[in-house]
């Protein structure tokens, strides 16, 4: 089911199409990325709405590539989230660790699907991790934060569609290259 | 018949299964969470970390506070405007204040040092304000603020900070007339400081400084003398300053030297002045009458009154 539109070289691959190997520094990148644009300082309008870029960049390489990303990746990943975050050691740590082995666990599953409905099950993922974090802090003592809570993981699904096809697109073989 | 699983079995080797590499990273997560949480161990690592970390997050506020910097600077240029001519404004109406400032610092001293006098010499004293001077030019009159109302009483005596400057000659109301000591024929009992000698000044009118008349040209005068008031009249306390003497001529031909003072009050551009109550320490006037009878009758009259 093709949902979004074919421009160009920008949508997702057909099944048919054979994908180039994903480079590590991109994977890399990636994170990076993530990790910064989880960092930036923003309002508070957009800090309610904001969702973890990492956590979508992570199980994106967790479900496509998982042998470049795994559990120890999103663990390490998870401590400089931490640490940017300025919030206790292994908090993220732990969430993102969940999140790589869930990610693993249904990738299968989760392939099988188009985009959308890819999306609605990342969101159940990225839900999961949200709730993680969030049980770590009320173990620190921290209060009930209440039903916006979730709209940032739901964000993020919203976002999954993009992202892949984003994060794919290194990979696809150019079209003048490869037409038979 | 056995489920098809999920998994299909594993080919490679590829270490542990992530259901074990689960379970180690999340004790250890759990532990780092233990151990920061209870013994804050891990702050040199936070510290090194947030340190590398550090530049990337300084990079990535830098087009916030470039954005903030621009539009500040555009918004700016039009409140730096407005702010100029409000402050130009603003100028101009504190100009008055501002200039009048040094007028009102010597005001104040002035006023000090008339406060300084009044309680050394009459706590009796009546401040007042000087309203204008008199309109005819060939005399030398103030008009001050005080009159009956306030208790002044005619033939008082007005000084300032510097000395004497004059009588009160009439009284209104609320306004009192002061003669100068420089007005023609005015005359003040003075006492030179050095020498003790006794001698009337007298004004000589305007233009014109005043002069001690009526004295010998042997009298122990110098050019630099201070006078001050003798006291003999009643008008002014004694020890007042009066003047200073400028000049002295001493002609053999004329019967008496001529000494010209300089008054040391500041008679001319005086604001602030002094009016003292008239001395109450002398005995009252004897009468006219009296007097001329004894002088003719002689004896006769004394025997009579007895």
């Amino acid at each position: 089911m093709r949902v979004l539109p074919n421009v160009g070289s920008f949508g997702p691959a057909a099944p048919e199409e054979i994908l180039r190997p994903a480079k590590p520094w991109f994977v890399l990148l990636s994170l990076l990325i993530g990790l910064l644009s989880n960092l930036v300082p923003a309002s508070d309008v957009v800090m309610t709405w904001r969702p973890d870029f990492v956590a979508l960049v992570l199980l994106y390489w967790c479900i496509q590539e998982p042998r470049y990303v795994g559990v120890g990746t999103a663990w390490v990943v998870g401590l400089l989230m931490d640490v940017g975050d300025a919030t206790v050691f292994g908090q993220h740590a732990l969430a993102y660790a969940v999140l790589a082995y869930g990610a693993e666990y249904f990738r299968r599953r989760v392939l099988r699907f188009p985009l959308w409905q890819q999306a609605v099950q990342v969101a159940a993922l990225l839900v999961l991790c949200a709730l993680l974090v969030l049980l770590v802090r009320f173990v620190g003592g921290a209060p009930l934060p209440g039903w916006m809570y979730v709209a940032p993981p739901l964000v993020g699904a919203l976002l999954w569609p993009l992202v892949s096809v984003l994060l794919q697109t290194p990979q696809r073989p150019s079209r003048s290259g490869s037409r038979r | 018949m056995r489920p098809i699983p999920v998994d299909p079995p594993a080919f490679f080797n590829r270490g542990p299964s992530p259901l074990t590499r689960l379970a180690f990273f999340g004790i250890l997560s759990l532990a780092l969470l233990f151990a920061d949480t209870r013994y804050r161990y891990l702050e040199n690592v936070r510290q090194a970390v947030a340190i590398a970390l550090y530049p990337m997050q300084r990079a990535l506020e830098m087009p916030g506070v470039a954005f903030a910097y621009v539009s500040d600077y555009f918004g700016g240029k039009r409140r730096m405007a407005d702010d100029n001519a409000m402050l130009r404004q603003e100028l101009v109406a504190r100009a008055p204040a501002t200039q009048g400032y040094a007028r009102e610092q010597e005001e104040n001293v002035r006023l000090r040092a008339l406060l300084d006098v009044r309680t050394r010499y009459a706590p009796t004293a009546i401040a007042a304000q000087v309203l204008y001077a008199g309109r005819d030019p060939f005399t030398q009159k103030l008009f001050v603020d005080k009159g009956t109302g306030a208790g002044v009483q005619a033939g008082a005596g007005v000084i300032d900070e510097g000395g004497v400057v004059g009588q009160v000659t009439r009284v209104f109301p609320y306004m009192s007339e002061v003669t100068l000591i420089t007005d023609r024929d005015q005359a003040v009992p003075v006492q030179v400081e050095r020498s003790g000698a006794r001698s009337v000044l007298f004004g000589n009118g305007t233009g014109r400084s005043p002069e001690l008349r009526f004295t010998s040209p042997s009298a122990d005068l110098r050019v630099g003398d201070r006078l001050v008031t003798s006291g003999l009249d009643g008008t002014y306390p004694p020890g007042l300053a009066v003047a200073q003497i400028i000049d002295v001529v001493r002609d053999s031909g004329q019967m008496f030297a001529r000494i010209v003072c300089k008054p040391l009050a500041g008679i001319d551009h005086d604001e602030f002045l002094l009016v003292l109550s008239p001395s109450a320490s002398l005995p009252p006037r004897p009468e006219e009458t009296g007097d001329a009878d004894i002088a003719k009758k002689g004896t006769h009259v004394r025997g009579r009154r007895g």
